[in-house]
């Protein structure tokens, strides 16, 4: 094994980490942002804002993101008013904006569907006793309903993440040096594919390690009520009678 | 002459205003007609105790007070107030004033039959939730009244603990410790003993009883006979959405008005 040429390629690769995290950060982001939109568009009842969504849904969540990615970046660009829309032509011409937009686009699908489901599971009875001592609507959400499906949404959103994080390789697609960009370059000039892609995927099990660790902690931090007692073991004093 | 009437029907509550007055409700779901025309009054330290078989519509009545179903005609008075209703599609209704329902909830606190106490928040933040955030008051005296509370119902020891970890029966008393933390002037219990092992049944009727003996308005949905017969001032037996009788418990109980009365409690002491 030729330990140095593992060494130099960990390197040029780690050294496109920080453009991966990047990508991927603002598409989590500002996906996140649309997500919210969506299931609250879901939620209102609103019979267009639901046709909406589905459709949203349907499309984006049923098409390959590589298909949606090509289509923003070589897509667009064909009609005149983008290339003319002082707007839209900044965004549209740049490959990271494009990445951004398709990623963004795609997860917020996904994650409108795991925050619906999760808003849907959210016992009924808590939120009626919430009702019932006359909490506002918007009260009963911030104390009850959204902490609930918080918590309920976060192992399914753990996983969407994850696989937001391995779809920033597909940036490398539309011309960006990212991790998945620079690995392919290296291999293109030393014809070392094993090394290469296995330094590649390394860094990406490395990373979405530590992004489900992470998770696992914010979700156990977050569910006291769902573990056994801290105090179990200890000795607890008989509750006493009544009066 | 009537203008002096009508001011004497705004004025403040006068000692003899029912805490609660419930006049000629009806309430469907889809074409089953749950209740048939309910009329209920319960006056300050009243606890009546709401019987009647599965079905015969005692919990609907019980959710139509505090609005969690609406009914579809009749009224419902809260110290003299009416819960003001406005006509939608199809001979159903809807609250007029949200404000309004808000308000007159927070002074009705429910007790429900499977607890429902906010399964992410300690039993003292369960205490705290809607003393702090619905009535406004200071966290630091919500916490006080809490901590008395819970020692009154006996959970003390249990303060910080998540309701998941707490026994149906310590459940059912958070619960209850919940409702007393609004200072309620009326609280409504929906079967607060029907989910829980016969074992921890007593724990709850103590509480329940201190409560009545205290002078608490109650209005008490339940199946114990022993507490509709021994603490509640009034027994409201409901019959296929209608009120078969009401009275006095003991009379009620050694003479039973009527044959579905009778059958009724023949059928318990089975």
């Amino acid at each position: 094994m030729d330990f140095d040429f593992y060494l130099s390629t960990m390197w040029s690769v780690l050294k496109a980490l920080p453009l991966t995290l990047e990508i991927w950060f603002f598409g989590i982001a500002f996906g996140l942002v649309i997500a919210t939109g969506l299931t609250w568009l879901r939620a209102s009842g609103h019979k267009l804002g639901e046709y909406f969504t589905r459709a949203y849904v349907f499309i984006f969540r049923g098409s390959p993101l590589l298909v949606q990615l090509y289509l923003i970046y070589f897509g667009l660009s064909q009609f005149d008013f983008v290339r003319h829309s002082p707007i839209l032509w900044p965004i549209l011409r740049d490959p990271m904006y494009c990445t951004i937009v398709a990623m963004a686009l795609n997860t917020a699908a996904y994650e409108s569907e795991i925050f619906r489901g999760a808003l849907r599971a959210v016992p009924v009875g808590q939120i009626e006793a919430a009702k019932a001592f006359g909490m506002p609507a918007f009260t009963r959400f911030r104390l009850v309903t959204l902490p609930i499906a918080l918590r309920l949404a976060l192992p399914a959103y753990s996983t969407e993440i994850i696989l937001m994080t391995k779809a920033t390789a597909l940036a490398s697609v539309v011309t960006i040096m990212e991790m998945m960009g620079t690995a392919q370059k290296i291999q293109h000039d030393t014809f070392r594919p094993i090394e290469v892609l296995t330094c590649a995927g390394v860094i990406y099990l490395l990373l979405n390690l530590s992004i489900a660790r992470l998770f696992a902690w914010v979700e156990y931090r977050l569910s006291p009520h769902l573990r056994p007692p801290p105090e179990q073991s200890q000795q607890i004093k008989p509750v006493p009678e009544v009066l | 002459m009537s203008a002096n009437v009508a001011a004497a029907a705004k004025a403040a509550p006068s000692a003899d205003t029912p805490a609660i007055s419930v006049k000629d409700m009806r309430k469907c779901f889809g074409d089953h007609e749950v209740l048939k025309g309910i009329s209920l009054e319960a006056h300050k330290g009243d606890v009546i105790s709401i019987l009647g078989s599965s079905g015969s519509g005692k919990s609907t009545m019980l959710r139509c007070i505090n609005l969690l179903e609406t009914p579809d005609s009749g009224e419902v008075r809260v110290d003299g107030e009416l819960i003001k209703m406005k006509q939608i599609r199809d001979g159903h209704q809807a609250p007029a004033d949200i404000r309004q329902v808000e308000r007159i909830r927070a002074n009705l606190a429910m007790v429900f039959q499977s607890f429902n106490l906010w399964s992410h928040m300690t039993v003292l933040e369960n205490l705290v939730a809607a003393p702090t955030h619905v009535l406004k008051r200071p966290r630091a005296e919500c916490l006080e009244q809490a901590e008395a509370l819970l020692k009154r119902v006996g959970i003390w020891e249990r303060r910080n603990y998540y309701p998941p970890h707490m026994s149906g029966g310590q459940q059912q008393r958070a619960a209850i410790a919940r409702a007393l933390a609004m200072n309620p002037k009326v609280m409504l219990f929906d079967e607060p003993t029907s989910a829980l092992d016969p074992e921890l049944v007593g724990e709850v009727l103590r509480v329940m009883r201190s409560l009545a003996e205290e002078g608490r308005t109650m209005l008490v949905v339940t199946h114990e006979m022993g507490f509709a017969r021994d603490v509640s001032s009034k027994v409201m037996f409901l019959h296929k959405g209608e009120v078969d009788s009401v009275g006095e418990p003991k009379e009620m109980f050694a003479r039973p008005p009527t044959p579905q009365f009778k059958q009724f409690i023949a059928n318990f002491n089975k």
